[in-house]
């Protein structure tokens, strides 16, 4: 028996408005509202809506044996509210059937893992209250921006109480390891971790439709065929795939929605393989053995590595800048500041930064840009004018220490008090037994 | 193979970039196996950078005689040769002696010095048509009196020489588009010499342009066959280590840099204008623009008109080793050109490891990578950019660890291998249909 888990990743990244230097400090009117409106709503058209409610049918037909789960960042949750309220009411449909999870990761699907783990804590805290208010779940398993990992990451997720992670199965850390079993954390080894099949998903997300493949046209009894043999004693397969798989990516007359259709049912009707949520593969099955990740991997380009994101010096710079905001940003209390502060986290600002997309060189196709260094140049003025505003923060950085030493004290100071006052609690305990008694 | 070279300038005699792409062609070509270039100017001056090209002045061939080859190229005889439709005359009286009699439709009269030899003064000066007809004249001479295998004619200005040395040997023509009048003037052509340039391209068995841009207009606005007309690149030569040697700056202030002719096509409004919406924004900088030419009054008024003149300079034309000295003194080069065929310079920049801004309505735009590039019109975004490279370091380092490998890839070698090939194609085919005798 083998279990499958379908993971869908959901994100947007939100379009910046062109900002030019001298807009600095005179409006904080950041975003490209018709792209991310026109974006959103084209993608609920072709994509969220067909794709959920064929979820949910197939969910309310087979009595429960679908499981699937999704990861969606609390920034793209505010954008379907925002321009497609409809798709945040199938999720919520979806959540209430039971069978499906939503993974815990970032809120800003940003790479504060990578660049300050102090955000990363506060990030995955609100993503944790988002999960909760659009599904009533508490997250086990955590899935972070664009799966990144490292032993160091993992143990930092184990420290937020997370049970498990799910990551890319990369060639150069499994080795000779198949990613169809459960591994562990090497610093905390409680936590356990699924590794991504990157083939089986990746012919999904981005062979699908491509007729020169040797594989076209892929059918629901091939691809099943391709589980079934992957790993003769494999005991899961994660299958982790973009949402846009499903009518963008791979349009609905492509044979998509149909493949998926029938994929569910087969494997519904079949003896040997079965759905399973990673909060279920996570319960049921044991770790095989501790997996060793140094540096960070990540599910994009042939490296794996974070070379897309922070790969040169421009997004070095961008990073560095925007993260040394992260401390006055604890401080924070205006709503509208923390808001453009998880937008200008998204790692995709930094990806349109990129400067190795081969074959097109310097070229991002996702990218609004006409180059990474426009990309740059736009971000850095809205950085620009985002920092002038938190200097405008009546604390001054140098406060903040000092602020954080008060808190820290005032923290301990009660912590004290508590503990003296169960100590009077105690006594008065004793006090008062004597007295009963005589 | 023996090219026949037809230019109007030669470093360092030059105005612009198309005695600086000659040159660095030529040097290419230089370097090609068998490969031989006789590279004719109007005026050789006699101190130009040979290396290891045979330069030939128009003003150095006698017109009245020629030389005829006997047996072998090295014996050769001088004989007196007046053409029927020539009549070459020295001094105003013969000129009236010589209008007296009746000559054929078509004669053409020219002035020549006491050894037979046409005066050029090589510039662009007011009598440019007449040296333009007369460099024609004398390439006909030469193109008799040598033996070649290609023409080679860059530039209007010696497209009627190339046609003239054609029609004396039958050899192939190429012809070198390095700008074109609608560049040149913004579609406010000059008839006269649209029709030069039509002409040169229609005649000339292929047309190469130096950037698909440039390949377009060719296309385009002169109605030539997209087959017959091919893109070569230009490229830049390596800096010497004379030039290579860092100045050392006496400000603090950051400089930003406008460097060519002051003129329509090069767009230096647009650069003042960046440049005052940048000054509003900071104050820790400069502008300089160098070069002359018909707008630099205009640009010296707008500039005062915008209120910006003690933050914003003019040097004048600069030559020789000041060009790399501003080069150096430099945080950011701008080449805003309406319409720029090519450019060279920014690749100069880029080897100074200067970061630059170009305009996308240029020829390099089409090959450079890290460059910022902007519409020539778009101020707002050029200022952007000229802020960020000087506010935001991480770019401009970036800029600067990549120009330079980029340009060293920019070989004026490879340019000269692929008109090599281009040579070797109209050979080949000129071969077949040669008809056996």
């Amino acid at each position: 028996m083998k279990s499958v888990t379908l993971v869908f990743l959901v994100h947007q990244p939100v379009r910046l408005k062109r900002y030019r230097f001298f807009d600095i400090g005179t409006h904080h009117d950041y975003y490209d509202d018709y792209a991310n409106e026109t974006l959103i709503r084209q993608l609920a058209a072709q994509c969220y809506l067909p794709a959920n409610s064929l979820l949910l049918r197939q969910i309310n037909r087979l009595n429960g044996q679908l499981k699937v789960a999704f990861a969606i960042p609390g920034v793209t949750l505010e954008l379907f509210e925002q321009y497609a309220p409809e798709v945040t009411d199938s999720f919520i449909l979806l959540a209430e059937t039971g069978n499906v999870e939503f993974l815990g990761g970032t809120y800003s699907h940003s790479l504060s893992s990578v660049a300050d783990p102090a955000s990363f804590a506060s990030e995955a805290e609100h993503q944790r209250q988002a999960i909760s208010r659009l599904s009533g779940q508490q997250p086990e398993v955590f899935l972070n921006t664009e799966m990144i990992y490292s032993d160091t990451i993992g143990a930092m997720v184990a420290d937020m109480g997370y049970k498990g992670m799910i990551t890319e199965g990369a060639r150069h850390i499994l080795g000779w390891k198949s990613p169809d079993f459960l591994y562990c954390n090497a610093i905390n080894p409680r936590l356990k971790v699924m590794m991504r099949h990157s083939k089986l998903s990746d012919d999904l997300s981005i062979r699908f439709s491509d007729n020169s493949w040797a594989g076209y046209p892929l059918t629901a009894d091939k691809y099943l065929g391709w589980i079934r043999g992957s790993e003769p004693a494999g005991e899961s397969i994660t299958i982790c795939v973009d949402y846009g798989t499903f009518g963008n990516v791979h349009p609905a007359k492509s044979g998509i929605f149909n493949f998926l259709d029938h994929f569910i049912f087969l494997v519904t009707q079949s003896q040997d393989v079965f759905f399973s949520s990673p909060r279920e593969v996570i319960a049921r099955l044991q770790p095989v053995s501790l997996i060793n990740v140094k540096h960070p991997v990540s599910l994009a380009g042939e490296e794996r590595d974070l070379s897309f994101w922070n790969g040169n010096d421009i997004q070095g710079e961008a990073l560095a800048k925007l993260y040394e905001l992260a401390l006055p940003m604890n401080h924070n209390v205006d709503p509208d500041i923390l808001k453009d502060w998880h937008y200008l986290q998204a790692s995709d600002h930094f990806l349109f930064m990129s400067t190795k997309a081969a074959p097109q060189p310097l070229h991002n196709r996702y990218s609004p840009y006409n180059s990474p260094f426009e990309a740059f140049i736009n971000y850095m003025n809205i950085l620009n004018d985002f920092s002038l505003r938190m200097d405008e923060n009546p604390l001054k950085p140098d406060c903040f220490e000092e602020l954080e030493n008060c808190r820290r004290l005032l923290k301990e100071k009660e912590q004290e008090i508590e503990e003296f006052r169960e100590e009077i609690r105690r006594l008065k305990r004793h006090k008062r037994l004597p007295r009963s008694g005589g | 193979m023996n090219v026949l070279m037809f230019g109007w300038e030669f470093p360092p005699h030059i105005s612009g970039g198309l005695g600086t792409a000659c040159y660095g062609l030529t040097k290419g070509l230089s370097e090609v196996d068998r490969m031989q270039v006789t590279f004719v100017v109007p005026r050789a001056w006699g101190d130009e950078l040979r290396s290891d090209i045979q330069l030939l002045g128009a003003n150095q061939v006698p017109v009245n005689r020629r030389w005829v080859e006997i047996g072998d190229s090295e014996t050769r005889m001088e004989v007196v040769e007046v053409l029927s439709d020539l009549a070459p005359y020295r001094s105003p009286e013969q000129f009236w002696e010589l209008k007296s009699r009746s000559y054929a439709r078509g004669t053409r009269f020219v002035e020549v010095n006491e050894e037979g030899k046409i005066e050029f003064s090589g510039s662009y000066g007011p009598s440019l048509y007449r040296e333009i007809r007369n460099y024609a004249i004398v390439a006909r001479f030469i193109a008799r009196a040598r033996s070649f295998d290609i023409i080679h004619a860059h530039d209007w200005l010696t497209f009627p020489a190339g046609i003239e040395a054609m029609k004396a040997s039958g050899k192939p023509l190429v012809v070198h588009v390095h700008s074109t009048e609608f560049d040149r003037t913004g579609g406010n052509v000059n008839p006269m010499v649209y029709a030069i340039e039509r002409e040169g391209m229609e005649t000339a068995d292929k047309v190469i342009a130096v950037s698909n841009l440039t390949r377009q207009t060719v296309i385009e606005k002169y109605g030539i066959d997209p087959t017959r007309v091919v893109t070569v690149y230009n490229a830049v030569e390596p800096l010497s280590d004379e030039e290579k040697r860092q100045i050392k700056k006496g400000i603090h202030e950051k400089i930003v840099t406008f460097m060519g002719r002051i003129t329509y096509q090069k767009g230096p409004e647009y650069f003042i204008e960046a440049a005052a919406l940048v000054l509003r924004k900071m104050k820790n900088v400069r502008f300089v623009m160098a070069g002359s030419g018909d707008m630099m009054d205009d640009m010296i008024q707008q500039a005062a008109r915008l209120g910006i003149t003690s933050k914003f300079h003019f040097t004048g034309f600069l030559r020789g080793d000041d060009v790399y000295r501003m080069l150096h003194l430099s945080d950011v080069f701008v080449m805003p050109s309406v319409s720029e065929p090519f450019g060279i310079v920014p690749l100069e920049a880029m080897q100074a490891n200067v970061p630059v801004i170009i305009s996308r309505q240029s020829g390099v735009a089409e090959i450079l990578n890290f460059a910022i590039k902007v519409d020539f019109w778009d101020t707002f975004a050029l200022a952007d950019a000229i802020y960020a490279l000087l506010n935001y370091p991480a770019l401009a380092r970036l800029f600067v660890k990549h120009g330079i490998e980029e340009t060293s890839n920019l070989k004026w070698k490879n340019s000269a291998n692929e008109v090599t090939g281009i040579y070797k194609k109209l050979l080949e085919r000129e071969t077949l249909n040669t008809p056996h005798l």
